[in-house]
């Protein structure tokens, strides 16, 4: 039984180019469980640890940035992070961006200003595919909303990477990760003890990194968190209220019919 | 010279009175109103469905003064509603998780009618208005759902307007002139933005016919039996108004807890990754609240006859008051319809644990079996229950029920409140 019904052209041409993808669609569920880790955002109360977050921007920075754009993040976004506007400043500087055209009609490049969107390492995605072997790096700035186990996922596949079980072929240009839905990754493995050097001297392990980089990146996903957790303290508190004095002249204003 | 006359506002409201009796209406409406007096909890929820149309067209037509209908931008005015306008991201997740919390408030408000029997004489056009309002609600959250463009809103698209391709002979025509082109692509897009903007309001229309009917016989109620007197009812205002209101807020509670800290639970995550036409996601699996329908379509082996299964499903509700044949309305005086009522909720709901996977082994059968057990509730239980179940005695009045040897006991003061 076919279980989707679409125009016999768009599914074989939909069947065709799932082949052709990067993803394989399949064996999702052959991947063990995500081991939950502890995150400062979790629960209630929960709020971005900033430290954490300027280490995962310099992961990111010094390492995820060669090959995956963050989209919707722009350089003023990254005050959230506890940078000053003068940092920031700097930061943006040092990426060059494309701007134009100018009175000659030319595109040009100059030092990026923090109102800029980050810029990505490639031009457009054909490029992106081109320097990397056909895979298309996906854009980070929406990574951990677009994956089951959000940051969870983000941490287990930067850890992921293990040699392949006996039997298992793993093609060139792809690698063997544990938790990517069908263990064939055409990312190779990104960070390695002592990729980055931090600035606040905490000692750079894969684990750490994958961390503050998984951290960073729920940040960038969801950079409203800690306003929405602040906010919805209140929201509840006064509900609880309310639903008290509803109760109360609930019970009041019943109180003659029954 | 004292100035006896009412006050300005008072004699303002009068004046209008005179000529578009708003007030009076409001006054019989909501202040007189004769409503039951045994109304349970269950009776919160048709109150709590218009709330939350309302909270629906509020955040809506916010949402809508930043989002950008064009398949190229749609995804990105989303992001930029979550992330630079402000309190965008409240705006939305409100509005996403509010088409969860409608859906479920409604389902609750059906299977109420359900076992209470609120589709019977004389209440027939509540129940088909409300079943219309229901399929509005439908598409309407259908085409929402299309709007962020995203993988799931792209692929949901693709898959249901491919229903019609069913049809014979006409199908491929339909489905080329819904999407506008020959693809899912930005005139599609476009004209269910518009649709979408749109049905709410006819929802609006629809409910206020839905009220004028429940207000021509008053509300059902837990007993089923007809008000009799005076001795039956309490004014609706204060009554319901704070019992309302109450349930209001423990919803409240239960909508914010979704908002604030779990906005992305019902949704998908291949949704927050843009449409691509060239790649179908690994599962395309509808939200929550359309799960038993699209187990029932993908349950029937044939694709026309799954399709007329699937629109049969809500239609068969229409025609509900007349497959019902027994007189009496609760469910609590059916010793047999008030066991076989459980069946059709389990039924309901193994039909959407089916549409939440893919239709492998034993899920196939299950979903087979369940989706006839829905029809066979509805087109044989249904008459035949009526006709061999031996009713219980049905209670003289409401009051005599509720209030016991005292029917005109500590009630009575209230009949002029």
């Amino acid at each position: 039984m076919a279980a989707y019904r679409f125009s016999p052209s768009i599914g074989v041409a939909a069947m065709l180019l799932a082949l052709a993808a990067f993803t394989p669609a399949r064996a999702a569920d052959e991947t063990p469980p995500l081991p939950h880790q502890q995150w400062s955002f979790d629960g209630v109360f929960g709020t971005y640890d900033r430290a954490s977050l300027q280490r995962g921007f310099q992961v990111y920075k010094q390492v995820c940035s060669a090959c995956h754009p963050v989209k919707h993040l722009h350089f003023g976004d990254l005050a959230a992070l506890g940078y000053t506007p003068g940092e920031i400043k700097a930061i943006a500087a040092s990426d060059q961006v494309t701007d134009g055209p100018n009175d000659q009609g030319q595109m040009f490049q100059r030092p990026g200003r923090p109102s800029d969107p980050i810029p990505g390492p490639f031009p457009n995605d054909q490029a992106a595919r081109a320097a990397e072997g056909g895979a298309l790096p996906p854009d980070l700035s929406m990574i951990v909303k677009a994956r089951d186990g959000g940051p969870d996922y983000v941490y287990a596949l930067l850890n992921g990477f293990k040699p392949p079980p006996a039997g298992f072929k793993v093609p060139p240009g792809r690698y063997y990760n544990e938790y990517f839905p069908g263990h064939l990754i055409a990312m190779p493995p990104p960070l390695s003890d002592g990729a980055v050097k931090y600035a606040d001297g905490t000692k750079a392990t894969v684990p750490q990194m994958a961390h503050d980089v998984a951290s960073f990146l729920n940040w960038a996903s969801e950079p409203n968190l800690d306003t929405r957790h602040r906010t919805g303290v209140k929201v509840l508190l006064f509900l609880i209220v309310a639903v008290g004095v509803f109760y109360a002249a609930k019970r009041k204003i019943w109180a003659v019919v029954h | 010279m004292a100035d006896t006359r009412p006050g300005a506002g008072r004699r303002i409201l009068r004046w209008i009175d005179y000529r578009l009796p708003f007030m009076a209406l409001v006054e019989h409406e909501l202040y007189e109103y004769p409503t039951p007096r045994n109304l349970s909890y269950w009776w919160n929820f048709g109150s709590l469905a218009g709330f939350m149309l309302i909270v629906m067209i509020g955040t809506g037509v916010f949402l809508a003064m930043q989002y950008t209908p064009s398949s190229d931008l749609a995804f990105d005015s989303v992001e930029r509603i979550m992330r630079d306008v402000n309190y965008g991201w409240l705006m939305r997740y409100a509005h996403a998780n509010g088409a969860s919390m409608f859906f479920a408030i409604v389902y609750i408000h059906l299977f109420r009618g359900l076992y209470y029997g609120s589709y019977k004489r004389p209440r027939e056009l509540v129940w088909m208005l409300g079943v219309i309002i229901l399929l509005l609600m439908m598409a309407t959250a259908f085409m929402g759902y299309v709007l962020p463009w995203g993988q799931m809103s792209y692929w949901a698209a693709t898959v249901i307007t491919n229903l019609f391709s069913a049809i014979p002979l006409v199908g491929h025509g339909i489905v080329t002139f819904l999407w506008g082109g020959f693809a899912v692509g930005d005139p599609t897009l476009h004209r269910f933005y518009a649709l979408h903007y749109l049905l709410p309001f006819v929802i609006v229309a629809v409910v206020g016919l839905h009220m004028i009917a429940l207000h021509t016989h008053g509300s059902n109620n837990p007993l089923g039996i007809d008000m009799k007197g005076p001795q039956d009812s309490i004014p609706f205002h204060p009554f319901y108004t704070i019992k309302d209101l109450f349930g209001l807020s423990i919803f409240l509670l239960i909508y914010a807890f979704f908002v604030f800290y779990a906005p992305n639970f019902l949704g998908d995550p291949q949704n927050y990754i843009p449409a691509n036409p060239l790649q179908t996601p690994p599962d395309i699996v509808p939200e929550w609240y359309f799960l038993p329908f699209y187990a029932i379509l993908r349950s029937v082996p044939d694709k026309l006859l799954g399709v007329i299964m699937l629109f049969s499903s809500i239609l068969v509700l229409f025609v509900l008051p007349w497959l019902d044949t027994s007189p009496v309305r609760s469910a609590r005086f059916r010793p047999v319809y008030n066991k076989v009522f459980w069946l059709l909720v389990i039924d309901v709901l193994a039909l959407g644990y089916v549409g939440a996977h893919p239709p492998e082994g034993t899920i196939v059968t299950i979903g087979r079996i369940a989706t006839f057990y829905y029809f066979f509730h509805f087109l044989i239980l249904f008459p035949l229950i009526g006709w061999f179940e031996r009713p219980r005695p049905l209670p003289t009045s409401i009051a005599a029920a509720v209030l016991g040897s005292a029917p005109l006991g500590a009630g009575s003061p209230l009949e002029k409140a």
